[in-house]
């Protein structure tokens, strides 16, 4: 007795729920996983899932067992030089190839290592910064595909027939199959004519050329009017629905005020700017521009990791970032965005100038300005001459924040907007 | 498979197929063919039912060890990421079958496999693991092939019932404490009820009401009668010392809710299900290996299978039953497949083509029907029983095994024995130690319940050739003390009975009331 079940059409997501319970009960040590992630990673590769290792120990499941110790007597196989009574040294790290024991326990030590989903580790990210789920949600969505006309193919299903093109190809399908004939017909035809003028019209030669004639005329009808070697098939492709383009500009102060605690809540709030323009557009060009008392554009790695020491004059990036725009993006091609991110401090004498600037050259270009300044100290100048701007200009947002947590509201704005009007 | 070559050439078929894909045809067709052949062995089974899945089910089935159906636990979503991060990467492939112990016996076909692994595995789990389920007297003992799937779906939706009822979080640190003592949940000599579903849902009701009062009863009556206790010489609650600490909470456990009691229930009769796998890997493995084996060789011998799947099936069965010596950078340990194989060949040798040597140490063998030789060991060995008798000298010789022994009083290990006249009994009696399940695991039992004071448990670790307790003890003392609700104590005492080491972990307050 005996039976065959087909079971591969079961869901295989059987271990789905035991998956998240994992999740759930570690979710501090993933969490602390992903922000370390978020630490090393770059801003524009923040996207994907992501390795997470648990220590073992806190995976582990306890059971009750013998260490190593007292009197352990083992067999192995594989004996090539020893005899009874030889002494061997004890193996280091108590066993792990000889002595038994511990045999397998040497190995137990390594970290447990699994891979969260990129919707996994967004989640988490964006647990920490607590975004509105509405928000989330938009974040993870995928790109939407729109298909778009890209010329003709010679395959496709019927719906998609070009009836003009394929006509077309059909017509020189058949005045090139018909030259060769049409002209021998015509050739025959002339020849009869003249023949006919000097011989009797039942003479053999004038019947030959006859059904020669008659010959050609069936080929020339043998061709087809229409062939599935004519047919065209509009072509359609499917490419991101967002077709626009972006940059980035990050902003950040590099004094020696600004610790590793600052930059790491400023990357996370260049992350999220770049992930709302990830989702708006289908290029995106990430520019770096670091100050102190002077400006530089770096590349990621220094952005972030390089230290400096000095003053600060935020006038300088801003003069920076107005002259790379000019030089670069023209604000007529690109959409531009530009994320500060400063503890506050600043020249008094510049920050009048950074309104200037800021208001009258810099704003007018740009989609929008979110400046955040990371301090638990008292509003600064700049601060006061930053309100200043933003009660004149929409598309400028700010806030004092703390914590990580406190990042989005800088964004609220932004992500209220439908894309399409973030985009034009 | 020693017939002579004439009559075989004559009757010699042609190939089941040629190819390596299989279809629902092509398995049926096998499965006649080794079904005959195993008949013709003698080999009694269950009826067989074979699934045919994908590796994501595959993994999936790994998660769950193996059984169709299992209640959540989050241990499983961890074992689930790391085969899938294993098999993903390619450190591993799966494993080409998963059988269950269960009326009738399931057996996996991966779809990836090819034909002749198809055949393999059929011939591996549906008749080997099969049969063996069917014969092993452990088996016989402890489970109950017709009951497990049904009693699993009960298991698995009462869970539910009482994570929705009580909140996952308070099933999954019960499941947490459980499954940390899941091996202290078998009786290892009393012989065990069999499972049977209806009676287990009859009786759970009733169960409820009565341990409750039980319990509250003992607990009540105590300091009523102080007077005449203390007359008597102060008497240790439980009278015997218990072996089954998971029973023995059920049953004592102070401040558990009903439900909690029928968890900690199911997970014993799981616990007890999966205990004789634990004591028969050699045999069980062995035994599989062997026949399938056997029966691919003997649909090769009657032309039933080509040379190009004969060879694709050696190619994984010398893969299985490899094993690598002490010095390879491969070597794990002994493979039970290795072992279990060799010693069932040998069995089935001592009996066909004995040596003079076999005729001194297996008298009983020699000379015997291999068939009925190897359907007794199958029968009534486990691996620990099973070594002791039938590892032969020129098995010992063959793995050149050699027994060495770690004593933490000398600075040197010592070799005790090697492949010689001399140690074979020794190298006998010490492997087959090895797989004794009472030595591998610590002899913990419940001793003490301080009945009259503050209710705290006392368990025992009686020490085995003063082995101590690995550190995992205070994190398992933990589980335990959430299982009782009170303070727990663990003694170590070694073979005189002293007191060791003691262990201990304190309840303050009553939780989960």
């Amino acid at each position: 007795m005996f039976q065959l079940i087909d079971r591969r059409l079961n869901g295989k997501n059987k271990s789905a729920v035991n998956r998240d319970r994992f999740l759930r009960r570690f979710k501090s040590q993933i969490k602390g996983a992903v922000a370390r992630a978020v630490k090393d990673r770059s801003i524009t590769d923040i996207e994907h899932g992501e390795k997470v290792s648990i220590p073992v120990r806190d995976t582990g499941e306890p059971t009750l067992g013998h260490a190593h110790g007292g009197v352990w007597e083992r067999v192995f196989p594989g004996n090539h030089e020893y005899i009874k009574g030889d002494e061997i040294e004890r193996p280091d790290g108590g066993g792990a190839g000889g002595s038994g024991g511990a045999g397998q326990g040497g190995e137990g030590e390594d970290d447990f290592v699994f891979e969260l989903t990129k919707e996994e580790f967004l989640n988490f990210f964006f647990d920490d910064l607590e975004l509105p789920n509405l928000v989330k949600t938009q974040l993870q969505q995928t790109v939407v595909m729109k298909p778009v006309r890209a010329g003709f193919t010679s395959d496709g299903t019927p719906t998609n027939i070009h009836v003009l093109r394929s006509l077309r190809s059909a017509l020189g399908r058949r005045i090139a199959l018909s030259a060769t004939p049409l002209d021998e017909l015509n050739a025959a035809q002339e020849h009869l004519d003249e023949l006919l003028e000097s011989e009797d019209e039942h003479s053999p030669e004038v019947h030959s050329l006859q059904s020669q004639i008659r010959l050609l005329k069936n080929r020339l009808m043998n061709i087809p009017f229409i062939d599935p070697f004519d047919l065209r098939y509009t072509n359609r492709v499917r490419v991101p629905s967002p077709t626009t383009q972006a940059v980035m500009f990050c902003v950040m102060d590099v004094s020696g005020s600004m610790d590793e605690y600052k930059k790491d809540v400023a990357k996370r709030f260049f992350i999220l700017l770049y992930l709302f323009l990830l989702r708006v557009y289908e290029r995106i060009e990430v520019v770096f521009i670091r100050h102190h008392t002077q400006a530089f554009e770096v590349n990621e790695d220094e952005f972030f990791h390089a230290r400096d020491t000095g003053g600060t004059v935020v006038s300088s990036a801003l003069k920076l970032v107005k002259k790379t725009i000019e030089q670069r993006y023209s604000s007529a091609d690109w959409n531009i965005y530009v994320a500060q991110a400063s503890d506050g401090d600043n020249w008094d004498s510049d920050s009048p100038q950074c309104r200037t600037i800021l208001g009258e050259e810099l704003l007018p270009l740009v989609q929008y300005y979110a400046y955040v300044e990371i301090t638990e100290g008292e509003p600064q100048n700049l601060w006061f001459e930053y309100e200043m701007v933003a009660q004149r200009h929409a598309q400028f947002a700010m806030r004092r924040i703390k914590t990580a947590a406190e990042i989005w509201p800088v964004f609220h704005d932004l992500f209220k907007k439908t894309p399409m009007h973030a985009g034009g | 498979m020693n017939t002579a070559t004439k009559p075989r050439r004559k009757t010699r078929k042609a190939p089941i197929s040629t190819g390596s894909e299989w279809t629902f045809e092509l398995i049926n067709r096998y499965y006649d063919e080794i079904a005959r052949i195993a008949a013709e062995f003698g080999l009694d089974t269950y009826p067989n039912q074979l699934e045919v899945i994908s590796a994501e089910q595959m993994m999936d089935a790994y998660a769950s060890v193996g059984m169709p159906v299992m209640y959540n636990h989050w241990s499983f979503g961890k074992h689930f990421l790391s085969t899938q991060k294993n098999y993903e990467r390619g450190a591993m492939g799966l494993a080409y079958e998963i059988v269950i112990n269960s009326n009738p016996c399931i057996a996996y076909l991966m779809e990836e496999n090819t034909m002749t692994m198809q055949a393999l595995v059929i011939a591996h789990a549906s008749f080997g693991h099969n049969s063996f389920f069917k014969g092993n007297y452990l088996f016989r003992t402890w489970t109950d092939a017709a009951a497990i799937i049904d009693y699993l779906v009960f298991a698995k939706k009462f869970i539910a019932e009482c994570e929705e009822k009580h909140g996952e979080d308070r099933v999954e640190e019960l499941l947490d404490s459980c499954h940390a003592l899941m091996n202290y949940g078998v009786d290892r000599y009393k012989r065990p009820q069999k499972l049977s579903l209806e009676k287990e849902q009859a009786r759970q009701a009733e169960r409820e009401r009565y341990q409750q009062s039980q319990i509250n009863d003992l607990w009540r009556t105590m300091p009523q009668r102080p007077e005449v206790e203390r007359v008597d010489a102060p008497r240790r609650f439980p009278a015997e010392p218990q072996e089954n600490l998971l029973y023995f909470i059920e049953k004592f456990a102070p401040l558990l809710e009903p439900w909690q009691r029928e968890i900690v229930r199911i997970i014993r009769k799981v616990a007890q299900y999966f205990y004789p796998q634990r004591q028969t890997q050699v045999m069980n493995e062995g035994w599989a290996t062997f026949w399938h084996y056997t029966l691919m060789n003997r649909l090769y011998d009657e032309g039933s299978i080509t040379e190009a799947a004969m060879l694709e099936f050696l190619h994984s069965h010398t893969n299985v039953v490899l094993q690598p010596g002490i010095d390879s950078p491969y070597f794990n340990g002994i493979n039970p497949y290795a072992l279990g194989f060799a010693m069932y060949r040998d069995i089935q040798r001592i009996c066909t083509d004995p040596t003079e040597e076999d005729v001194r140490w297996f008298p009983e063998l020699v000379g015997s029907d291999w068939r009925q030789s190897l359907d007794f060991a199958m029968r009534n060995f486990k691996d620990e029983s099973f070594i002791a008798q039938y590892l032969s000298p020129k098995l010992i010789r063959d793995f050149r095994l050699f027994a060495i022994l770690d004593d933490d009083y000398q600075p040197r290990l010592k070799v005790s024995a090697i492949h010689d006249d001399e140690g074979y009994r020794y190298i006998r009696q010490s492997l087959a130690e090895q797989y004794n399940l009472a030595s591998r695991e610590p002899d913990i039992q419940v001793f003490d319940v301080n009945t009259r004071g503050d209710r705290s448990l006392t368990l025992r670790h009686y020490q085995f050739q003063r082995r101590p307790l690995a550190n995992s003890v205070h994190e398992v003392l933990k589980h335990i003390a959430r299982l009782w609700g009170f303070s727990v104590k663990l003694d170590s005492v070694d073979e005189t009975g002293r007191t060791v080491l003691s262990y201990e972990c304190k309840v303050e307050k009553r939780h989960g009331q």
